[in-house]
Formats: structure tokens, sequence, C-alpha cells
């Protein structure tokens, strides 16, 4: 059984007429992920029990006649800044690398509640912070389509096991761009859905109002379907939306004729002529199947990358507070006083870009400075997501690249923090308003790294968005 | 280290502090009342083993979000209405950033430039003075830290403990105007502010527990000056004796440095009851700079009209507006008045009984005296009292329409206090029921004026006071039991 090659569909036919167990899956999945995660180093921790042991429930429900759920058997993995309960969350950090949480994350449950097996938990950059997985304390991710080349950030580790086959389907969570530009850099789909569409209970805070959960996938169908079993309100999370949770796989059979398609000009400004190429390829791709395309401009773009690094640090400085050495952090050794213990605890725990951004949010929120960054920062972000509301007057979504170049070496932006804050320049104004966004597979450049084509949409207008997707994927034949 | 105001200056004498007038703003902190806490459903409750009321959320565990508890909600509005505050119909969370290990999401969830309620007022009378109203700044929600606990354990010569059971638990904070002048005036106000709460039924207000702490903000200027003197704020004080003990201490001490040419610091002291003085902290510790912002995990309070209005319409009458109806309705004297509002128990029971009774006066006399008197002799609270507010209010009647004679009721009471009987049955089981019949009366009358003639003649020669004897004689040959006015009439008459 080629488990790396599975869609979800295939996996519910294959259980029902009784070609494989959900066991017999589970074990297949572990093994292939043992057997490959050296290549990548995407998984930190594979869960054989807990999979082979929601596995069995699965096969018990088939077996008595009852329905086990659309994710049925369905080998998923989990961005380990995701908790989840007796299993270690890392979250990528040395400061975490002993916590067992003692609950678990809503769409964890919900997964599992859908017959979703939990194959294990993946790597990411340290909390969530990063554009090239290299911030982990456990180790870079590396790219399955160039092993040289970093798999994107911070969701490094789902895009990764994702696109190598060592899981069908991956949550990741997306504050900046995390899940669209790892899932281009790899060639998956990836969504970032409204804010608010997924509950956030048990996501590890980075910046609380953009943090997002989302699926990666092989196909459109598949992150279609992983969105709707963890899309809805939960009481556990104050900020998650009352709107009732529409059929994202329904939609995706709708025509596209007519649809007006809008390139925002501020988008196709300084990316490499690959990506430019491959875009422009795939907006005549949407042309043909009958969408209008017209341009619009967005035109307080060129402010999002440093309203976007004041609110995201701002929010960071406050969330990351409670790794102090008190309670379930690694407390340094060396500590002999109370102000010893959160110096060197935080000091010796935290990488390089945790440190970066905890003192740049320090910095914005400090006495007399708070009005000067936070507060106007919170007003460039109403205005960009002003530009999008009169943007989708005259348009039904929005077509831009996911990122202006594609998986570059490792190592290669390291020591240039504002070249790798560059990366998600596309991606940050769509988590900034709070709106649909995702990254399709749209080629690959001439050394055969893939490209990713971003769809946004109004807010909670994810049926537009998969409808979209899905028949630029049938047109186009990208996906994996 | 203590700062060199301690250790160079004199305390003021009185001569010196009479050129001063104090300025003191008091803010305080009330633990609500709820079940369970302000953003999780952990017990709001005390006196468990540590860390057992506790779950992801108030222990700030990865991942956890909170969730405003309604009742929290409703209950700070009511703390605001009794406090004649205007509550905002939009109010907004924001963290409050500091590192400390009984913190453990390393911020505290408070609220900051839009607070649940602004504008209020609380009346304060000191004796000898005009009432005087101070003014209430604001009030706002946050959640509570737990404890840290510095010994007990075997190794706590090298580590602190911390306890979470408190974290989380619902409080409101109430900031009022730098409006008191004087130590007893932030006596009378905490005293009034904890009795409007009590009778909101929002807090047991118990500073024993902590669900009652205050913090002083105290300086001090040269009389007719229109500027403040530096503050100085004094934590720790956590009964009403400390609170004036050490605004009087600071006032002196304040004056003192003043009066020697130094300067005041601005500084946070304690308040060492021991000592009896306040004691300046490590400036370091306490230049905190808060990182305020909005919490991103909570979306803004909002309280509708018909949310507003509906708390409002079931609030109780507010201690303040209640004396001033016993005084009025009920003709009471202000010292009886004061009392009876003493609690929303002791005044709930006291209207209750005064309109079964229909002599208020009459009820707030057995009330204050002796059941108050009972209850303290059986260390019980009028809460817990055997004998109903209705109950009393039907001895007191009996009493009022000549009954049942003074004397008698306070066995009667007695004895109903002993057995939750009612006055009615104690009185017919035993035959206490007074004698006002005049036929009867007369006839014992006569029987005791013919026994003491000499008095009788005593009587007859303008020696009315001979009276008394007479009524005693016929109490005594009744065993208490004859209506004394019935008696006193009937021996008039026949003395005549």
């Amino acid at each position: 059984m080629e488990t790396g090659k599975l869609t979800i569909a295939q996996i519910q036919a294959g259980l029902r007429s009784k070609q494989f167990s959900a066991v017999e899956l589970a074990e297949s999945a572990l093994a292939f992920a043992e057997a490959e995660n050296p290549k990548t180093n995407a998984y930190l921790l594979l869960a054989a029990d807990r999979a082979l042991a929601s596995a069995r429930r699965v096969d018990a429900k088939l077996s008595a006649g009852e329905d086990p759920g659309p994710l049925a058997g369905v080998p998923t993995g989990i961005k380990d800044v995701i908790v989840t309960k007796g299993l270690r969350t890392t979250c990528g950090s040395k400061l975490l690398e002993k916590f067992v949480p003692p609950y678990d994350a809503t769409a964890v449950a919900r997964i599992e509640n859908a017959g979703g097996v939990l194959l294990g938990k993946l790597n990411c950059d340290e909390f969530a912070m990063g554009s090239s997985n290299e911030n982990s304390a456990f180790g870079p991710v590396r790219n399955p389509a160039a092993p040289d080349r970093v798999p994107g950030g911070s969701s490094g580790g789902s895009a990764a096991a994702v696109a190598q086959g060592t899981a069908v389907v991956a949550l990741g969570s997306d504050t900046g761009g995390s899940i669209r530009q790892p899932a281009s850099f790899c060639g998956v789909v990836g969504v970032t859905p409204t804010y608010g569409r997924v509950s956030r209970y048990g996501l590890v805070a980075f910046a609380s109002s953009l943090d997002h959960i989302g699926p990666l996938a092989r196909n459109v169908d598949d992150a279609a379907t992983l969105l709707g079993v963890i899309a809805g309100r939960d009481p556990m999370d104050s900020t998650s939306a009352f709107a009732p949770v529409q059929d994202y796989r329904a939609a995706m059979h709708l025509p596209v004729r007519g649809m007006k398609i809008g390139l925002p000009k501020e988008y196709f400004e300084g990316l490499t002529s690959d990506t430019r190429l491959q875009i422009e390829k795939g907006v005549r791709l949407l042309r043909q199947e009958g969408c209008e395309v017209l341009e619009v401009s967005l035109p307080h773009t060129p402010y999002a990358i440093a309203c976007y690094y004041i609110i995201c640090t701002a929010e960071a400085s406050s969330n990351l507070a409670r790794y102090d050495g008190v309670k379930y952090t690694i407390r340094s050794s060396r500590a002999q006083t109370l102000q010893d213990m959160y110096r060197m605890t935080r000091g010796e725990g935290f990488g390089a870009e945790c440190k970066r951004r905890i003192m740049l949010g320090t910095y914005v929120l400090s006495a007399g400075y708070y009005d000067a960054y936070y507060l106007k920062a919170q007003k460039v972000r109403a205005l960009i997501a002003r530009d999008f509301e009169r943007a989708f007057e005259t348009v039904d979504a929005l077509v831009t690249p996911v990122s202006p170049f594609p998986a570059f070496k490792l190592g290669e932006k390291l020591d240039d923090p504002i070249q790798m804050y560059l990366s998600d320049i596309y991606t940050i104004t769509g988590s900034l308003a709070g709106i649909p966004c995702m990254s399709v597979p749209c080629g690959a450049t001439s050394e055969g790294l893939p490209v990713g084509m971003q769809i946004l949409t109004r807010h909670f207008d994810e049926p537009g968005m998969f409808r979209l997707a899905a028949h630029f994927e049938r047109a186009g034949g990208f996906t994996l | 280290m203590e700062s060199m105001a301690d250790v160079a200056a004199p305390l003021a004498t009185a001569n010196q502090i009479a050129k001063y007038e104090a300025v003191i703003g008091l803010e305080v902190h009330v633990q609500l009342g709820t079940k369970t806490k302000i953003f999780c459903a952990c017990p709001n409750q005390f006196g468990d083993a540590p860390n057992t009321n506790v779950c992801p959320v108030c222990l700030g565990m990865p991942g956890a979000l909170p969730v405003l508890n309604r009742q929290a909600v409703e209950y700070a509005i009511q703390a605001a209405l009794a406090l004649n505050c205007e509550v905002r119909r939009k109010s907004v969370f924001a963290r409050k950033n500091y590192f400390y290990p009984d913190l453990p999401k390393g911020y505290q969830i408070s609220q900051y430039d839009q607070p649940l309620a602004e504008h209020g007022w609380v009346e304060v009378e000191v004796e000898g003075q005009p009432p005087k109203r101070i003014g209430i700044t604001r009030i706002h929600m946050e959640d509570d830290a737990g404890k840290n606990i510095h010994e007990g354990f075997k190794d706590s010569d090298r580590y602190s403990y911390v306890d979470l059971n408190r974290t989380g638990s619902p409080l409101v904070e109430i900031v009022s105007e730098p409006e008191m002048r004087s130590s007893d005036e932030a006596f009378a106000y905490l005293s009034e502010l904890k009795l409007a709460l009590q009778f909101a039924g929002v807090s047991s207000c118990d500073m024993e527990k902590g669900h009652l702490r205050c913090d002083a903000n105290v300086s001090v200027r040269p009389r007719g000056q229109a500027e403040f003197g530096t503050k100085v704020e004094i934590k720790n004080l956590n009964s009403f004796r400390f609170l004036k003990q050490a605004i009087d201490f600071e006032i002196s001490r304040q004056v003192g440095v003043a009066e020697s040419g130094g300067k005041i610091v601005q500084e946070t002291r304690l308040y060492d009851p021991v000592l009896g003085e306040t004691l300046g902290m490590r400036s370091k510790e306490e230049a905190h700079d808060y990182r305020y912002f909005p919490e991103p995990d909570l979306v803004p309070l909002l309280i509708s009209d018909e949310w507003l209005a509906r708390v409002k319409s079931a609030m109780p009458e507010m201690p303040a507006l209640r004396r001033k109806r016993f005084a009025a309705d009920y003709g009471l004297r202000p010292y009886d008045a004061a009392v009876l509002t003493g609690s929303r128990a002791l005044a709930d029971f006291y209207d209750e009984a005064a309109k079964t009774s229909g002599d208020p006066r009459l009820t707030a006399n057995w009330t204050i005296g002796d059941l108050q008197g009972l209850l303290k002799g059986a260390g019980k609270e009028i809460e817990d009292s055997p004998v109903s507010a209705a109950r009393l209010g039907e001895l007191v009647a009996m009493v009022a329409n000549g009954e049942l004679t003074g004397k008698l009721a306070k066995d009667v009471l007695a004895k109903m206090f002993e057995t939750g009987e009612s006055a009615v049955s104690i009185v017919e089981r035993e035959g206490l029921k007074a004698i006002s019949d005049t036929g009867v009366l007369e006839k014992i009358a006569a029987q005791v004026v013919e026994a003491n003639p000499k008095q009788a003649e005593q009587y007859r020669s303008g020696k009315t006071s001979v009276i008394q004897f007479f009524v005693g004689q016929v109490m005594k040959a009744t065993r208490g039991q004859a209506n004394p006015a019935a008696a006193t009439e009937a021996l008039k008459k026949l003395l005549g």
C-alpha cells in the first residue's frame, strides 16, 4: 500500500470496500514515516500507540456498521505548536522540550472525533516564528523537492510531511504566512481560513490576533475536507466565530465561469522572473476557465510588513512571558535568585529569532512608544483591511503570488532577518485583514522548485476560495 | 534598603501636622463571590489543598484561552450600581504585563483605558462633620494572582512554593478620587463601600480572607496650597484598624520630612502592623512599565440596555437610602437606623419584623437590645437567628397591643430563642397573657388597696407617686401578667 499517495477519498473508499483496515493503514503510515523522516526531519515525534488506538476505534465502528467520520483512518500530522494531551509539545523550542500538555487542542479533538489518526508532531520554527523552519531547536527541515533547500516556515514540517507523503494531511498554523509560504515552497495546498473560523484553543499563542490553525494537504479536496472538520464555533475560544460552517467540498463543484478575479498590482513588483512566469501562466488558466481577470489596487500594501512586525512582536512579547522557568519550562540550573531564574532560563532557552521579537515587542509597547507604534499599527491594519473590502466590491477573489521567490537554500537568509521577513510580503496582508487565503500549487521554476499561487476571498467566503482553487487544480494539473 | 527619609526625619508634632492637609485616595480590590473563576470553570473557593482548583486556563498553560464568566460581569455591574457609577456599554480587557511566580501567564487580564464603570461616589459621614461625597474614578474587572509561599517547607530556605488556587478569582478594583482628608474619612469611606457591596450581595468583603484588599495613596500639602504633594502608595493594609494607623503614621512621617526641609520621595511603602510604621520598599521592585495593550483573546465586553435595566431593577436598596428611610418612615433615631443597617441581613430582618409588628420603634428596641443580646450570647449572627423576623414582629405586636407585658415578653423571647416556638403558643401554654380586663383588674386592685390602708392614705393626701407601689402589688398578685397601664387606671379609679 502506497500510503504516501493516498487521498482522503481513496482512504474512505478503501476502508469501506475492505481493501485495507484502518489499523493496517496506520501501521503502514507509521512505518513509512519512520523510514522516510530522516530525509526531511519533518516529524519530531511519532505517536504510534495513539495512532493505532484511533485506527482500532475506526475499524470497530466500521465493523459495527457505524459511520466512522469523514476523516476515518486518515494519517494526520500535527504542527508542534498545537497541544496534544499526553504527547510532548515542544513548539520547536528548547524551553518546552519536556512539556507534556494535559489537554488536547479543540482542532485535534475534532480530528480524532471525525476518525482521524494522529500520526505524530511536526517540526516548525520556534513558537512559529520564522519563514524557513531553520529556527527550530530540533534541527531544520529539508524540502522534499530539493533537500539542500528550506521547506519554508514556520509550518515547514507540516508542508514537508504532506509533500513527502509521510502524512496525508497536516495541521499548520499561520500568523503571517506560515501555512501558505511553506505550502508554496513544498508544492502542496495550504489554507489559512477566516480569523475565528477555526478555534485557537490549544494553539500555543504567538500573536493572538493573527494566529490561525489551518490544513495542509496534497489536493484541494483533502484540504476542504479537513477544514470542514476543524471549523466552527468553540465555546473555549471567545474569538471563534458563530457563523455556520458551509459545505466546502460541495462548493468545489460550482462553476467559475464569470467569476471576477482581481490582480492587485502591488503584488507583482519585486518578484523573481520564474515566479512571475508561473503565476502569469496560472492567471491565463483561470481566464481559459472563463474567469474575468482585472487589475486592482491595494494601496496600503507597502506598510504591511512594518505594521505586521509591530503587532505580532507586541503580542508575542506578552504571549511568551509565561516561559519563565516556574512551571513547565526547563529552568536554568545556574539560577540562584528569582531574577536570575527569569534571565538565565529565558536567555538560555529562547533562540535568536524569539529574542529578537520579544525585544521588539517589548519596545513598541513601552510607555511613551505605544501610541507611535502599536496604536498606529492598529490603524494601518484597519486601512489594509479596508483596501480588501474595497477590492471585493468589484471582484470575487484576488490572485497573487504566495512568495516573491521559491524555496531558498538552507542558511541563505539566516543572517539577514529583513530578507527573511520579505518572503512573507504577499501573505501578511491577508493575515492582517483576517480573510481566508490559500496557496495552491502553480507549477515549478526552471530548477524544478514549486511555485504557489495565492487566492484570497471575503471574510467567511471559504466556499468561493475552494471553488476557484478546485477548478484551477483540475485545469492545471499542478497538484502533486 | 529604606529610603533616606526614614532615617533622616523625625515624626511631626501635632502642631506641625495641623499646618498641613492630607490628601488620600484608596484603591480597593474586592473579590466577587462567584461560584467559578473569572475565565474558567474552576471553583472560586479557598482552603483546599494547594494547586487543586486549577485547570489549563487558570494555570496559563500554553494554548489555553480565557472565556469571561457572565456572573462575574453581573456582580461587577451590581458593584458599580451600588457605588453610583455609570456603567459603560462597552469596556475592553487589557493585558498588564509583569513577571512574578504567582502570575502564571506573565500578565494579568485587567481593564485599562476602557473600564467597566466610571464616575461614581460614596457618601460618608465622620462624627461632628457634615456628610461628604467621595468620588469614585473607576471600577474595572480583573483576574487575581496566586500566592507565593515562602515558609513551611523543609527546603524553604532555598525555594519558594506557589499555590495557584486563587489564580483567576474574579476581582473588581475600585479607585477613588483623592478626596479624603483624614484617616477617619478613609475609614468611613471603606466602611460605607464595604457595606454597599455587602448589601448588593456581590462579595462577603471579608478582609481577613483577603476578599477586600486596600492600598492607600497619601500625600500632604500645606493648608491653602492647591497643588498636591508627592504621593506615596501604602500597601498591606489588611484591616480597617491598620488602614487608619498607617495613614496617620504616614501623614506624620511626611509632615516630619517636609518640616525638616526634606523631600518626600514617590515610592511604595509597606505597613508593618507590629512596628505600627510604614517602611519603604526598594524602588527597583516598583519600577514597572506594565506595557498595557488590549487583550486579543477576549472580545470587547458589551452590556446591552436590557441587561443593565434587568440588573438595575433587581438591585436591593443601598444602606444609605435604607438608613434615610428607616429614619423618615419608621421615625428611628439616626444611631438606631445606622445600627440596623449594619448588614443587609440585619436590615432585612428588622424591616420584616417592623412590618409585622406595626410598631417600628418598639421593634428597633427589641432587635437592637434583647435579640442582639441573645445572639451575642449564643455566638450567632442575625442570619442564624432561631427567632425569625416575623416571630419577633408578632412578639413586639403583643407587647404593643398590651397583650403581653414587657417584662414577661423578655422571658418569652428567651424561650422562643431556645425552642424556635412562636410567642403566641408560649404565652398560651404558659398562661402568660396580660390581664387587661377592667373587671378582673378592679377586683385585684380593690384587694390590694384594702390590704395596704397606710399607703392608700398617703396617696389620697397627695403623694401620688405611691401609685407605683400599688402597681407593683398588682403585678405581684398577677405574677406579672397585669397590663400595667390598665392596672394603673383601675387603681387610680379606686383611690380616686
